[in-house]
């Protein structure tokens, strides 16, 4: 006989039992690892996480066809760390959402579709515990893929163009070590707006059960926020979406560092994860798991759950307007002036060293700017690609004053790309003729960021 | 030692919105004791099964599992364990991986896979993945997935759907011996044969209440007339014979039992009556070769709940359904 029949005991097993004690959140933790590690779908992506960046970035980085529309893409031929911020964009765009989608999206709405909720409810004991194992596995292996994400890239590029210094959003020249350190932290600072949406994905998994919709919610919530940054919307209502910390680890990159908009945005993401996941473990433990018709949460429980986060918008919009000092877009012709006449005095001063001219302080060079918006009639605020300014600067060992014109294209997440315009000797054209021969003019093009936080200033 | 009920229910409710899944069960299971539920679909046995599993507390009424008072959902004691729905497994896992998974889910240092898996014939396919098992092979795996953790009381929701022969004759032996081993098991079941095979009780449920609970055999005497197949030396002397009983009434010609035995005949009656033809047959000295029921009791019962007067061959079980508990008489059947 089996083990189960010699084990079956006498009449001591009439007397009342104890009451089984639930299963132990680490060992749920671990059998919701192994579940997901062993789907095929996940394996594949991990795998995709971890190699694919690398080699696309070592492909790239060495292609005469740079993706210059993406921030830091024009310099991924001259150091190896702008590959890692390139991926870094393009996985805030539509990667990071569409992992947390596959993880957490998924979580709890396979348990529905492999009809196993009430063997794991027996076998654990505890709603409680199944879904803290289930939160922190699915964010166990969304924070492994960001990681391959991360790591792939920084190694693909290195390997390809090595680890040079690194041009900022401000022109200033970061030295590998602090170029290191910036594109760490960046994909630390994404992790959080990651959390967010891994939070809205288990709760689209709870409230959805097997319904696609439940997979789809990160994704969802995705496109509806990139349109949101697409709108003219108050800098105050961009920041307070879940979606600004994707954006805003930009501020990394200049000197100082945009702090204020990171913080913002990365506390925005912890609360809405909190929230998020709050509203779905609520959802989860009012679930009666024995009703046959079942089949995901009713339209009723969908709204007054989605409610809190409408709400936590508006009361993150107003917490923010209290504490900054910032209105409107946030883009106004000081800011940009300022922005623009900084960043051109330090690639000004890269330019020079590339011509193998001697170095000039930027105290010397004494760098301006003027910017206009379309013309007389148009405000001189907001986003667009109509902002045109003259960039003036003192010529060492000249009396006369230098000007390079730009026609500047600012999209209301602060971001702008400055083209030049001429002179062609130093902005005009994209190549420099150096000793050493043809090498990309650092001033005929670059990105450049605007702090948002600051206070902005009328007319 | 007084040996009590592994399950207790008294005046169990349990609503979904609108609709009352269960109204009213009243139950006990003895252990040692392999018990069928019987019903149509939305009868409320799945329901029920969920109760016992602790998947959820009935809206009144009171439960006792293993002694225990059940008041609120997965509050139940160690020891019970089993399926609603269909065995729970991970199509991405082996067969093994599931129980291992299982076993440490419970911290368990000697979970006995193997055993487990040897016991329901399941050893060859052990490292193949779940997801290409027929649905007999889940049926078997969750039984064993089941087994590992030794249950007192053991609760299985159709656990023979999808079963070869041999698969029916290794669950058939596991409950067996489980039953033999002092626990109990309440299964689910529309093949009554299994469950004729199996239970030492059965409790038959329609919209959510208990129109019998009982021993199989009590039901068959409370069944009432059924259908007999009678084959004898000599057909057309059982058949005057039976044709003057009174008790006893000669159906007509089935088209497959004639083409099986023409020798046979169709005949309808309670047990006594058939009783009485058969002395009267071997008074008359025709040998009785065979004699045995169309459909089981258990099933007569069944389709009198469910089925048309063409389907039921009988006069019904004692009961109709849609009668309260309220009803129950001590017998266990609902008047």
């Amino acid at each position: 006989m089996t083990a189960q029949t010699d084990a079956l005991p006498g009449e001591a097993a009439t007397l009342p039992r104890p009451d089984a004690a639930p299963a132990p959140l680490w060992r749920g933790y671990r059998f919701e690892l192994v579940k997901l590690l062993s789907q095929w779908r996940l394996r594949v992506v991990a795998l995709v996480c971890w190699l694919g960046p690398g080699l696309v970035v070592a492909v790239i980085s060495t292609a005469t066809t740079l993706p210059t529309d993406t921030v830091f893409g024009r310099w991924m031929g001259q150091t190896g760390w702008a590959g890692s911020l390139v991926v870094l964009s393009f996985a805030c765009a539509w990667v990071l959402p569409l992992l947390t989608s596959l993880v957490a999206g998924d979580v709890f709405a396979a348990e529905d579709r492999q009809g196993t909720w009430r063997h794991l409810l027996v076998a654990v004991r505890s709603p409680r515990r199944i879904f803290l194992a289930k939160a922190l596995a699915s964010l166990t292996v969304v924070l492994a893929l960001v990681v391959g994400l991360a790591v792939s890239s920084v190694v693909g590029g290195l390997a390809a163009v090595g680890g040079r210094p690194l041009v900022g959003l401000d022109g200033q020249v970061l030295s590998p070590g602090h170029a290191a350190m910036s594109v760490m932290l960046a994909w630390a600072v994404v992790l959080a707006p990651t959390l967010a949406f891994s939070a809205v994905g288990l709760l689209g998994s709870v409230m959805f059960g097997r319904s696609p919709m439940g997979l789809l919610t990160p994704v969802a919530l995705a496109f509806v926020l990139a349109l949101a940054q697409l709108l003219p919307l108050p800098v105050l209502l961009r920041i307070a979406l879940p979606s600004w910390s994707f954006l805003a680890w930009r501020g990394l990159f200049t000197e100082p560092a945009q702090i204020g908009p990171i913080v913002a945005g990365v506390v925005v993401d912890l609360v809405w994860a909190l929230l998020a996941a709050v509203l779905a473990y609520a959802v989860f433990v009012r679930r009666d798991f024995t009703d046959p018709a079942y089949d995901g949460a009713g339209p009723r429980t969908v709204l007054s759950t989605l409610a809190p986060l409408a709400v936590l918008v508006a009361v993150s919009v107003a917490v923010l307007a209290a504490v900054t000092p910032t209105s409107g877009s946030g883009i106004d012709r000081p800011k940009l002036e300022r922005s623009l006449a900084t960043a051109y005095g330090h690639l000004y001063r890269l330019q020079t060293r590339e011509l193998a001219r001697p170095d000039v302080p930027e105290a010397q060079l004494n760098v301006g700017a003027s910017c206009d918006k379309g013309g007389d009639l148009v405000e001189d605020a907001g986003p667009g690609n109509d902002w045109r300014c003259v960039v003036t600067w003192h010529i060492p060992g000249a009396t006369a004053v230098g000007s390079a014109v730009y026609q500047l294209d600012a999209t209301p997440d602060g971001r702008y790309v400055a083209d030049g315009d001429g002179p062609q000797s130093v902005n005009g054209f994209f190549q420099v003729r150096t000793p050493t021969g043809d090498v990309p003019n650092p001033l005929w093009q670059f990105d450049g960021s605007v702090d948002l936080f600051t206070a902005t200033t009328k007319g | 030692m007084q040996i009590g009920p592994a399950v207790r229910a008294r005046g169990i409710v349990k609503s979904f919105g609108a609709v009352i899944a269960l109204d009213g069960v009243d139950i006990d299971i003895a252990e040692g004791h392999v018990h069928g539920l019987v019903g149509p679909n939305g009868a409320g046995k799945t329901t029920l099964l969920g109760l016992l599993l602790g998947l959820a507390v009935a809206d009144s009424g009171t439960l006792e599992v293993l002694g225990r008072p059940v008041r609120r959902a997965l509050a139940l004691p160690d020891g019970v364990a089993g399926f609603v729905d269909g065995p729970g497994l991970y199509p991405s896992l082996t067969a093994r991986q599931n129980l291992v998974a299982l076993a440490s889910l419970r911290g368990d240092r000697k979970p006995g896979i193997d055993d487990a898996l040897d016991t329901v014939g399941l050893t060859d396919v052990a490292d193949d993945r779940v997801r290409g098992f027929s649905l007999g092979m889940r049926q078997r795996l969750g039984l064993a997935a089941a087994l590992l953790s030794r249950p007192r009381l053991l609760v299985l929701d159709e656990p023979a759907n999808g079963l070869d022969a041999a698969g029916t004759r290794h669950v058939h032996r596991v409950l067996g011996r489980l039953a033999a081993g002092g626990a109990s098991v309440v299964m689910s079941s529309h093949r009554m044969d299994d469950l004729t095979a199996l239970c030492t009780e059965v409790s038959l449920l329609a919209s959510g209440r208990v129109v019998f609970s009982g021993p199989v055999s009590k039901l068959a005497a409370e069944t009432g007339a059924i259908d007999y197949r009678l084959r004898t030396s000599d057909g057309a002397a059982a058949r005057r014979l039976a044709e003057s009983t009174p008790t006893v009434r000669v159906l007509p010609d089935d088209d497959l039992l004639q083409r099986q035995d023409a020798q046979a005949l169709l005949v309808r009656g309670s047990v006594a009556s058939l009783d009485d033809l058969v002395a009267r047959l071997v008074g008359l000295g025709v040998a009785v070769r065979e004699l045995c029921p169309v459909v089981s009791p258990l099933e007569a019962a069944y389709l009198a709940l469910t089925g048309t007067e063409e389907d039921r061959g009988g006069d019904g079980p004692p009961s109709s359904p849609g009668q309260g508990s309220d009803d129950r008489t001590d017998d266990g059947i609902n008047r």
